[in-house]
């Protein structure tokens, strides 16, 4: 039943099997390993799962894996250079103390990444629009986006 | 969770040829509702077939109306300058559907063949004038909208039928088109009701006089009080209300009422009275069948206004912006 597919993932190609019923989260966490990326409410309501594909955040939850093929994806780990310096959206996140328990923060920094890699400077109601799909229940939002702002020089 | 064969097919006869073949098989588009409802366990197919990668479903042609493939997602459709232009009351409601990264993959064809009574694309569909494009094995047919929707999650679809796309008229200078989506949180929440309406208009006094009616922060009674010295006539009205119905549906007799009458504040009370009494809302989790009926009252007249603001000062940099 498992299928063979070519895909780029964190600028690395990649050739896989995979069995058609794996959601590209599964895939993520059980196959690669790389659990940056959480399991949520797993029915694309929360958005801890949100990863991009060719350039555009999506819910990787709902996600079928043999979509994959052929497109680019990048996950939080793929944010890190190699020297281990921190993404500077990451950064922020530190510096802003945008960060509470930690579980919604991957989902919020890909989606954030996503508007920034689009529009250099987006307004606040487009990095709130950003992330309208990502729940966190600690912060109130406010630090997230304060933090997403200092890297957009929206401030 | 059991396990599915996925098919990934190029064109829309390879799709339909395949479904045809294939026992307990379901299309799935950009999966936000199929995934789900397999996550779930409310489905459970034996294939899967993705219509995601046929590149005939996802066109978008704007000469001489408006043609939007089913697979164009519902991010194209919200950002696209045209539509937000000339097709406003789609752009409101494609950018009002759950979230970003839903917006991201889910499209327009799923979110009607989904016909969930709440779907937010549909309304806009009905003030539009939409003819849904189908294709099967024996051919190809259109069928209007309004005789799309059977009931809840049930459309006019044949078996191994797929949906390419909707086919809308071209609209003239004089008239906007508008969706309001009634929820308790701006994002990721089903409406606990939707109006669309669109209307083409004849001033018959000063068009000055009509832009500075809108060109303020006063209510509304006072802007309407304003409009009705300037002869405003609505020569042409759709209106639609989701989650009022077993289906989307059009308010027919309201329309009836509007038609060819000078916009005033009377007008849009027997309006908002003709439209709740012919929405058949329920008690729900989002908000109760009261509450809903009086609601249809005030959201048609404000789709209506915001529609007609649009036709008034299309110019978008305008102040102020209302919030209808």
């Amino acid at each position: 039943m498992k299928k063979e597919i070519t895909f780029t993932l964190n600028n690395e190609k990649v050739v896989v099997e995979v069995d058609p019923k794996w959601t590209l989260l599964y895939f993520l966490r059980n196959i690669m390993e790389m659990t940056g990326t959480k399991e949520g409410c797993g029915y694309g309501e929360c958005g801890a799962c949100t990863v991009i594909v060719d350039g555009q955040a999506i819910n990787s939850c709902i996600y079928p894996v043999l979509e994959a093929e052929g497109r680019k994806i990048v996950t939080i780990e793929g944010l890190m250079a190699k020297n281990g310096e921190l993404d500077p959206l990451q950064k922020a996140f530190v510096d802003e103390g945008a960060v509470q328990c930690g579980f919604c923060i991957p989902g919020m920094i890909m989606s954030s990444k996503a508007l920034l890699d689009e529009k250099e400077k987006p307004t606040e109601d487009e990095i709130k629009e950003s992330i309208e799909g990502n729940l966190c229940r600690c912060t109130g939002y406010v630090k997230i986006i304060d933090a997403i702002k200092s890297v957009a020089g929206g401030r | 969770m059991k396990g599915f064969e996925y098919h990934k097919p190029q064109t829309v006869k390879e799709a339909i040829d395949l479904m045809e073949g294939l026992e307990n098989a379901k299309y799935i588009a950009g999966g936000t509702d199929v995934m789900v409802l397999i996550r779930q366990k409310k489905l459970a197919p034996n294939c899967l077939i993705s219509l995601r990668n046929i590149g005939d479903l996802a066109y978008m042609e704007t000469e001489g109306g408006l043609r939007i493939g089913s697979a164009v997602t519902h991010n194209a459709i919200a950002k696209n300058e045209f539509i937000q232009k000339r097709y406003c009351a789609l752009a409101d409601a494609a950018n009002k559907v759950g979230s970003r990264q839903i917006r991201n993959v889910a499209t327009m064809g799923g979110n009607i063949c989904n016909a969930a009574p709440s779907a937010d694309t549909a309304c806009p569909l009905l003030v539009l004038d939409a003819k849904v494009a189908i294709v099967g094995k024996k051919g190809e047919r259109e069928v209007p909208i309004d005789d799309f929707f059977l009931g809840p999650n049930k459309v006019a679809l044949e078996a191994g039928e797929i949906v390419k796309g909707f086919n809308m008229p071209a609209f003239g200078e004089n008239t906007g088109s508008a969706y309001i989506k009634h929820t308790r949180r701006q994002a990721m929440d089903l409406p606990m009701l939707g109006v669309a309406a669109r209307v083409t208009i004849k001033i018959g006094g000063s068009e000055v006089g009509c832009k500075d009616a809108f060109c303020t922060v006063d209510s509304i009674s006072n802007i309407l009080k304003k409009l009705e010295d300037e002869n405003l006539v609505c020569e042409d009205v759709r209106i639609a209300m989701g989650v009022v119905a077993p289906r989307p549906i059009r308010a027919k007799k309201a329309e009836e009422a509007m038609r060819g009458k000078v916009i005033s504040e009377k007008l849009f009370e027997e309006l908002g009275e003709i439209a709740a009494s012919e929405s058949q809302p329920r008690d729900s989790i989002r908000g109760e069948a009261w509450y809903r009926r009086d609601m249809v009252k005030v959201l048609t007249k404000r789709a209506i206004l915001k529609a007609v603001d649009r036709v008034i000062r299309p110019d978008d940099t305008i102040w102020p912006e209302r919030l209808w």
